[in-house]
């Protein structure tokens, strides 16, 4: 967006090939809600594994499930949930061109996001010191079914697929941190948050099906 | 039509080859008329609407309704005649009558062995008797394998750690190839078998003399046919060739340098070993690939492979 | 769109006709020259002749394989190359042309170039999305090559398991490769849609989108729901062979088969993105050489968009002989048939689009005839194949191998190379030499039927696919089949060199010598940088051949489009926005 444009100052966010910024906030919003759809196909392709080991062995997931930590999984639904709602008031503040606001806000969804990393950091080592490792490093033996390491290829696969992603989230927003502090937006333009936004979103909804999915199975 | 069919199909040899051909040659012709109805059509408008000047006018026909929903609802019926005839063909090829003659089939890289009911084990050779049906029982060692008679016109894949099953009744006694059709690797291609027709009553002789024959033979004789038959040439020259595997010439005696870096006397044991374990001690240069023939080779014929090899300075 | 009316329907625009320079002295390809203004260029039209050279080497590269392999054929046995050696050829093969050349060749390549051409529109929605696509597309590109160098890949291109997981070679690099390909994939769909969308010109309703446009956003809404299946697909066999997750190995308790139904989930609907731009291509040409308005318009249109549809619930036909259900096989057979039918009716739409025509069999036209017939023999057989127990004969023999190359090469390339040579004007401002184009299009057609007939009969007589070593009955065959492939290849090269030709030495084309009604025709030739140097205004359907020229000519009568840029002549026409409801 940084294509300089003879048109007055307030438009030198608006690129040549737009006829003027709903244009191309709606296009980049378009863009956006299309990137999440291949999003959720892509994630979709791990949900649709899980159903299929699922429907094939049941008892499997209810005897692995008991190896995740249901308290830290519901700690981390709620960090995100969190910051899903910080992240919406940052947008709302860029709306209203309250820019410190918006700037708190980026702060705490990023502050939430980091808890949610660490938390699973400290799941992820705990499982590693007893041999839950993917696939066919995986050397524990206090689940008593000869598939339990599919079961956890698929819970590292899914968990850290999402972590990766919550991973780029942090990155958008400390790039829009940078961006907002030098003042780029204002309420008649705030297109990246709403963007990076929408995708927090995502990331977030997807931790919401991950929970029950894999912590939840009794 | 019969010579027709001659060169486009292998023979048929089995009760429901027919009927898949007849499909086929049902879709054939259907095709081949539209599709000279089509070029016809390309070629006369081409010719009769060329282009005559520049300013030439042509007519604003946007669409028709009638024709449209012709030319959508014929096809539809050829299509659902050629649905319903092909699900029926199939529903034929995939269940099996009861008293079909259980044959269990595995398949290795690169060889197909076939287990018959009194523990006799063929590798690249199935026998079968003819006007019964047989049911195979197939399975595979490592990768995804899949077994087909062209002239029975039978097909499915044989995976690992899952059992498929084709079906078939051989119509008369005879020889009739076997592929692998599912790529497995270096010689995929020479994945070939043989499926021998018997009479009913030739099969039960097989199947009682299968494997005493060997008994009487010269330990050395034994072995070459062995290797054969058993599919060990697919990889192992005994020319010195390279081929997937090293060659047996000049092998006995000499010293084998591993993937590990170890060197090693080709023995009796080492070769014993490289039957029953092949992967156990891989020679440099080549990749673990060689499925394991525990328990389809009996001491006595390891030994008598281990003879003819000695023969081969 | 929706402020775009807003605006209009407040003001009464004054319209008038702009008849584009025969001669531009200003174009896309000498404004910002230079081999860093092109590297970082985020003109759509740079970047589709950056695709359309990448595309190119990839074909040729594929192509060389393929002469390779029939060479190799000649005899059964060895040859020259070892069985090794040819298993990793063909997999490399498959690879280079279906996932850097065919994928690539219509959307990414002729689609960058003329989509936004076509609406009217000065880019894409987001030209620097579009750049990176581009480098995505390199640098998956640069994982295969070095796959290739570092032990090969010799799997086949549907890279099954367990064998993919187990062989030696590097698999990795090579799934790691596609996987970061079908990012660019991805995001050249997403990219068109939103353009699609939102940047049409004024006037420009969905019912007067080009039917090429139609046939591109149906494609691209496939590349973005199906590639994202084969990225995750590809990212768990790369986990399989990185860490062993067993999620598709049987050895450590997973399904090989879940991993057939993933893959082709994405690779049927691929072959739809492989093959419906072809549609859209050939629906455009056949028009403009016929001069006719195309016949049944919305049944072409809709029926790409009810291909992309059922194309999505019919992967199982890959997997008749796999072990999957008899139900499930029943159900996908069904579908399978279902998509034959939108495929007939746009043969006969075309069919009736050249009925009392004036048709001009120039280069364009010819393939497009080229391709209604062979893509027809590919429909056929792929009725053959559908047919449950036939294909149970068919199934992996080489009559899928014709089969294929029939729909794809008879059919995606041919459309390619109609596509080609009827924008290679629009691009270079250029003709080629007609006399040459013939001669190749025609040594192409007899080798293609040359080397893809007789794989029919040996198909249909039991010769399996991907064999390097084979019975004899089938070497006369091969050997038949290998020559056509040279005679196909000699087209190729006569090809390269007349197209190379008229690069440095070639007539000026003028700016629409084919007298097309469609929009990017309405512009001077080579484009400007910025496409129009007016706003278009669109008031006929791009394929009216009964209405005048200059009512296809329109723009805004006070715009420059946002340039500097001055061009046109005063032949007014005004027109007030009304008619544009």
């Amino acid at each position: 967006m940084s294509q300089p444009s003879a048109l007055e100052e307030k438009l030198d966010h608006l690129q040549h090939h737009f006829i003027d910024s709903d244009q191309q906030f709606e296009a980049s919003k378009m863009g956006m809600w299309v990137f999440l759809v291949t999003e959720i196909l892509f994630f979709g392709g791990l949900f649709v594994a899980y159903i299929a080991y699922r429907t094939w062995y049941p008892e499997l997931y209810m005897l692995a499930s008991t190896e995740l930590n249901t308290f830290w999984g519901a700690v981390n639904t709620a960090v995100l949930i969190g910051s899903s709602l910080t992240v919406a008031m940052a947008i709302r503040s860029a709306q209203l061109n309250q820019i410190k606001g918006l700037i708190i806000n980026l702060y705490i969804t990023i502050a939430l996001a980091c808890v949610f990393m660490v938390i699973k950091f400290f799941e992820y080592s705990h499982k590693f010191e007893i041999g839950i490792l993917p696939g066919s490093y995986y050397s524990y033996e206090g689940i008593a079914h000869e598939k339990a390491n599919i079961f956890f290829s698929i819970y590292y696969m899914m968990t850290g697929l999402h972590g990766v992603h919550v991973l780029i989230g942090i990155g958008l927003m400390i790039w829009l941190v940078v961006k907002a502090k030098k003042n780029v937006f204002h309420s008649g333009y705030y297109t990246p948050v709403e963007i990076t936004g929408l995708y927090w979103h995502l990331v977030d909804i997807i931790w919401i099906f991950l929970f029950p999915l894999l912590y939840l199975i009794d | 039509m019969n010579r027709f069919s001659e060169f486009m199909l292998p023979p048929q040899k089995s009760t429901i080859a027919e009927g898949t051909d007849a499909l086929f040659h049902f879709i054939n012709i259907t095709s081949v008329i539209l599709l000279i109805g089509i070029t016809i059509a390309i070629v006369y408008f081409s010719w009769k609407y060329r282009r005559r000047s520049d300013n030439d006018v042509t007519p604003v026909i946007t669409h028709n309704s009638a024709l449209e929903i012709t030319w959508s609802v014929i096809p539809l019926i050829l299509v659902m005649i050629v649905f319903g005839w092909g699900l029926n063909g199939y529903v034929n090829l995939s269940t099996a009558p009861d008293d079909a003659y259980e044959i269990r089939v595995v398949g290795k890289s690169w060889l197909w062995e076939f287990h018959y009911e009194t523990g006799f084990v063929s590798v690249n050779e199935l026998h079968v008797p003819a006007d019964r049906p047989v049911k195979l029982v197939m399975s595979s060692d490592d990768v995804i394998h899949s077994f087909y008679i062209p002239d029975f016109r039978i097909k499915n894949d044989v995976l690992p750690n899952r059992y498929s099953t084709v079906w078939f009744e051989a119509m008369e006694p005879g020889e009739s190839v076997i592929f692998c059709t599912e790529y497995c690797g270096m010689a995929h291609s020479n994945m070939m078998a043989t499926t021998f027709v018997h009479t009913q009553e030739d099969f039960e002789t097989w199947l009682i003399t299968a494997g005493s024959a060997d008994d009487n033979m010269d330990p050395v004789e034994l072995g070459e046919q062995l290797v054969t038959r058993n599919a060990c040439t697919t990889c192992h020259s005994s020319d010195g060739t390279v081929l997937q595997g090293p060659s047996y010439q000049g092998l006995f005696g000499s010293e084998r340098v591993l993937e590990s870096g170890e060197t090693v006397i080709a023995d009796e044991n080492y070769i014993r070993e490289s039957i029953l374990e092949p992967n156990a001690k891989i020679v440099e240069g080549y990749q673990p690939v060689m499925p394991s023939y525990a328990g389809s080779l009996n001491d006595r014929q390891i030994d008598a492979i281990i003879e003819y090899i000695k023969t081969l300075e | 769109m929706a402020t775009n009316e807003a605006t209009t329907s407040i003001k009464k625009l004054q319209v008038r006709r702009f008849k584009p320079d025969e001669n531009p002295e200003k174009h896309y390809l000498n404004e910002e020259t230079g081999i860093w203004a092109w590297m970082t260029t985020v003109d759509h039209k740079k970047i589709g002749l950056m695709y359309l050279a990448s595309i190119t080497v990839f074909f040729f590269i594929g192509g060389m394989l393929a002469l390779l392999l029939r060479t190799e054929l000649l005899s059964p046995a060895r040859s020259f190359m070892d069985a090794d050696v040819y298993n990793q050829v063909f997999t490399l093969h498959g690879a280079i042309m279906i996932f850097f050349f065919l994928i690539p060749s219509v959307p990414a390549a002729l689609g960058n170039f003329v989509l936004p051409l076509q609406l009217g529109a000065k880019d894409v929605a987001f030209p620097r999305l579009n750049l990176a696509s581009y480098y995505i597309y390199v640098i998956g590109a640069l994982f295969t090559i070095f796959a290739i160098f570092t032990g090969g890949v010799d799997t086949g291109w549907t890279f099954y398991t367990p064998y993919s997981a187990t062989t030696s070679g590097n698999v990795m690099a090579m799934t790691f490769g596609v996987f970061v390909l079908g990012f660019s994939s991805i995001l050249t769909g997403l990219n068109f849609i939103v353009t699609i969308h939102k940047l049409r010109a004024p006037g420009l309703t969905w019912n007067k989108l080009p039917l090429n446009l139609w046939g591109l956003y149906a494609t691209s809404l496939i590349q973005v729901l199906a590639t994202p299946v084969l990225a995750i697909t590809l990212l768990l066999l790369t986990m399989e062979r990185l860490l062993g997750i067993g999620i598709f190995d049987p050895n450590l308790g997973g399904d090989p088969v879940l991993y057939q139904h993933f893959f082709w989930f994405y690779s049927h609907p691929a072959v739809y993105i492989m093959i419906v731009p072809g549609f859209g291509i050939i629906s455009e040409v056949i028009s403009t050489f016929s001069r006719k308005v195309i016949f049944g318009y919305w049944a072409i249109a809709l029926s790409s968009l009810a291909i992309a549809f059922i194309g999505f619930l019919v992967w199982g036909h890959h997997m008749f002989t796999a072990g999957q259900s008899s139900l499930a096989n029943m159900v996908f057979s069904f579908l399978t048939f279902l998509v034959g039918i939108p495929t007939g009716i746009k043969i006969f739409n075309w069919l009736a689009t050249m009925y009392k025509g004036s048709i001009d069999l120039k280069t364009p036209m010819l393939y497009a005839l080229v391709f209604l017939f062979l893509f027809t023999i590919g429909g056929f057989t792929g009725i053959m194949l559908g047919a449950l127990s036939v294909d149970i004969h068919l199934h992996d023999t080489y009559y899928v191998v014709a089969h294929f190359h029939y729909v794809m090469m008879g059919g995606m390339v041919m459309a390619f190379l109609a596509g080609l040579h009827y924008w290679w004007p629009k691009m270079f401002g250029k003709m080629y030499n007609e006399f040459w184009a013939r001669i190749s299009c025609g040594l192409i057609f007899v080798g293609f039927n040359m080397t893809f007939l007789p794989q029919f009969v040996m198909g249909a007589q039991g010769m399996p696919r991907r064999y390097f070593n084979y019975i004899d009955q089938f070497q006369p065959f091969h050997q038949f089949s290998t020559m056509g492939a040279y005679v196909m290849g000699i087209g190729f090269f006569i090809m390269a060199g007349y197209l190379f030709h008229s690069l440095r030495k070639g007539e000026r084309s003028g700016s629409n010598p084919w007298g097309s009604r469609a929009l990017e025709w309405q512009t001077s030739s080579p484009v400007p940088l910025h496409n129009f140097e007016h706003t278009p205004v669109i008031i006929n359907g791009p394929y009216d051949y009964h209405k005048p020229m200059s009512e296809f000519q329109l723009g805004i009568a006070t715009s420059h489009n946002g340039h500097d840029h001055h061009a046109g002549d005063n032949t007014d026409i005004s027109k007030t926005e009304k008619e544009q409801a």
